[in-house]
């Protein structure tokens, strides 16, 4: 960095540093501070445009729109709550979308948390040759999600697939899966816990951090395998139980590719309107936005639909936080 | 390390380890106690390969079906007779499979690019500078990260209209150079690890800023770097939504995603075409995760999710 020439140099003997008048000093320190501003805001650049271009922005005016009938080819039209009041009291899709979403969270959030914590404990428990199982059973999360979906089709579908073959060797009933609206759904669950592999490797991780010390208390106790498990492996995974909720809520309300995927597969060719069936049962709060938004283009409906999506995630996951204080037991008593 | 919770408070101290004299330890386990070993042994690995067989037996069987004969896959049969691999070509033959994994390639390339382009900056002042605001700054990040991708989407494409960017590729690549809350978060908590002398010392050699994010932490930092290109490689290479919505109905941009859920409206073909294209769509993504398989689970690990 050059030195300004004002910068005087001690004249006098004894003295190791440069004497520099107090006014001086402070406007060299301002100028690297501006000069280190100047740098910070460079680089946050592309955020900050992203932000207020692709984020700030869309997000005011997407409020504004939920408050307007708005179809693309006229301009937005005032229209106060009715979007709302709309939602809420005539529209019975929007009713059995948010009613289909919270039946896949209810059971697809916490037998994906039980399958995952079950995988992780079998891997944990051995020390030796994990890798292959630990690649198996992480592999199928990696799958794409289409190819996934049609994949299930395939294994679930009522005349030809394997499931139901082997059911019927067995002598079980053969449930009609994806073509049924009672199946369609516990289907979608069964892919979600085929694909439990990312959810399994944070889980597996937070195994192999309980400490074994407190394993080896426990022996000394005479605890036995359950009590073990419930009383120390429990409460030390409980941050990432809490986390796998949280993170499993807010996608449960964005659930859109697999039924999407799936409805479009079982529909015979040339259907438009598809999304949403077997009858509806896999119409999820994002998919009946996507087809109200960008199939009928009703823009402010949507924008209504999105925000109220918007303030639900936000109330669960305030919800979820607040209970957490009691059950989830954070290391070193940070509450 | 406090009592644990629940209604039996298990020992709170850690006990000392007890000595154990060496002709102790060398004794021969008793003969009961190692037959009950040898019967857990056994029945842990049962319950391992049995849920190993629920996670590859899909696979096998899609496989299977890609491989099967037109009126096989309309039959009961579960192995192909015979193998018919020309199901393959078929596939390319029906549907423009090289044209659409070129326009995926492009757009998943491109996209990628541009996230790393940007947000590697962006990172580095979120950790390695110090200024005023930078915690609020790295909160208003991570709050983004949180809005669900529905809440701005109306507008976005009411924009992407008006730009006439609707039918092209442009809605899909241009968003990502200007950062990503998730990645921008990966590369910060990467950076975060790097000792801070090592900037340091460049700084007293006059290095500036952008020659210290160059030379010292971009190249400490290519794991975590390789992991935010992995991550948003393959996230564009799946995504249906954002493409399903921005191509529209130029069927001349459609990437893979659209081609595969179409497949059935527009061909109505049988099981075993829509398995081999399937397959051919799930190859290169088992193919890299095989090639990266410590960067996606440590990536995984680190960040707690796969972006």
């Amino acid at each position: 960095m050059a030195v300004p020439a004002s910068v005087q140099m001690a004249a006098g003997p004894g003295v190791g540093l440069p004497r520099v008048d107090p006014e001086t000093r402070r406007r060299m320190r301002r100028r690297v501070k501006r000069r280190r501003y100047a740098m910070v805001l460079l680089f946050m650049s592309p955020w900050i445009v992203g932000f207020l271009v692709f984020l700030l922005y869309p997000m005011l005016s997407s409020l504004y729109f939920s408050f307007t009938k708005y179809d693309l080819l006229k301009s937005p039209q005032w229209a106060g709550l009715f979007n709302y009041r709309f939602m809420f009291t005539k529209d019975p899709q929007f009713w059995q979308a948010m009613k289909n979403t919270l039946w896949i969270i209810a059971v697809g959030v916490p037998t994906r948390i039980v399958f995952a914590i079950f995988t992780a404990a079998l891997l944990a428990r051995r020390r030796r040759s994990i890798g292959v199982y630990r690649t198996v059973y992480f592999l199928p999360s990696m799958a794409p999600a289409v190819a996934a979906t049609l994949g299930f089709v395939y294994l679930l579908n009522p005349a030809t697939g394997p499931v139901n073959r082997f059911l019927g060797l067995l002598h079980l009933p053969k449930p009609l899966w994806f073509f049924d609206p009672m199946w369609s759904k516990p289907g979608l669950v069964l892919l979600g816990l085929w694909g439990v592999g990312d959810a399994m490797i944070i889980f597996l991780a937070g195994l192999l951090n309980v400490p074994a010390q407190l394993y080896e208390a426990a022996d000394v106790e005479g605890a036995r395998g359950w009590q073990k498990f419930r009383f120390i492996t429990l409460p030390m995974i409980s941050p990432v139980i809490f986390f796998s909720l949280v993170i499993g809520v807010i996608d449960g309300f964005q659930y859109f590719t697999q039924a999407y995927v799936a409805a479009a597969a079982i529909s015979g060719p040339g259907q438009i309107n598809f999304v949403g069936s077997p009858q509806g049962s896999t119409m999820f709060y994002s998919v009946y936005l996507f087809s109200q938004g960008f199939q009928e283009f009703h823009m402010g409906y949507a924008s209504a639909m999105a925000w109220v999506l918007f303030a639900v995630t936000m109330i669960c996951t305030v919800v979820l936080i607040r209970l957490s204080r009691r059950w989830v037991h954070y290391q070193g008593g940070f509450r | 390390m406090g009592p644990l919770p629940g209604r039996f408070p298990i020992a709170t101290v850690t006990v000392p380890r007890p000595l154990i004299a060496p002709s102790i330890a060398a004794r021969p386990v008793p003969p009961g106690v190692r037959r009950q070993r040898f019967l857990v042994g056994v029945a842990n690995h049962a319950v391992l390969i049995a849920v190993s067989v629920f996670f590859v037996a899909p696979l096998v069987f899609v496989v299977l079906a890609a491989l099967m004969t037109d009126r096989q896959s309309l039959g009961q049969s579960v192995w192909p007779h015979p193998f018919h691999w020309s199901n393959f070509t078929r596939v390319f033959h029906l549907v423009p499979l090289v044209h659409y994994t070129l326009n995926t390639l492009t757009i998943a390339g491109l996209s990628t690019l541009g996230t790393v382009l940007s947000c590697v900056p962006v990172a580095y002042a979120l950790s390695r500078m110090r200024w005023r605001g930078r915690n609020a700054a790295f909160l208003l990040v991570l709050a983004t990260y949180m809005l669900p991708f529905q809440v701005t989407v109306v507008p976005l494409y009411i924009i992407f209209v008006r730009l006439h960017w609707i039918g092209s590729f442009k809605p899909l690549i241009i968003p990502s150079f200007f950062g990503d809350a998730f990645s921008i978060f990966l590369l910060r908590q990467f950076f975060m690890t790097i000792p801070e002398e090592l900037s340091d010392a460049a700084r007293v050699d006059g290095g500036s800023e952008l020659q210290i994010l160059t030379r010292v932490i971009v190249p400490l930092a290519k794991p975590a770097i390789v992991a935010v290109a992995l991550f948003n490689f393959l996230y564009n290479w799946n995504d249906l939504f954002a493409p399903l919505l921005f191509l529209g109905e130029n069927r001349k941009l459609w990437t893979l995603t659209i081609a595969l859920s179409q497949f059935q409206g527009l061909h109505h073909v049988d099981w075993n075409l829509m398995m081999a294209a399937s397959v051919l769509f799930m190859l290169p993504v088992i193919v890299l995760f095989f090639l990266a398989q410590r960067a996606f689970i440590e990536g995984v690990t680190l960040t707690g999710t796969k972006g």
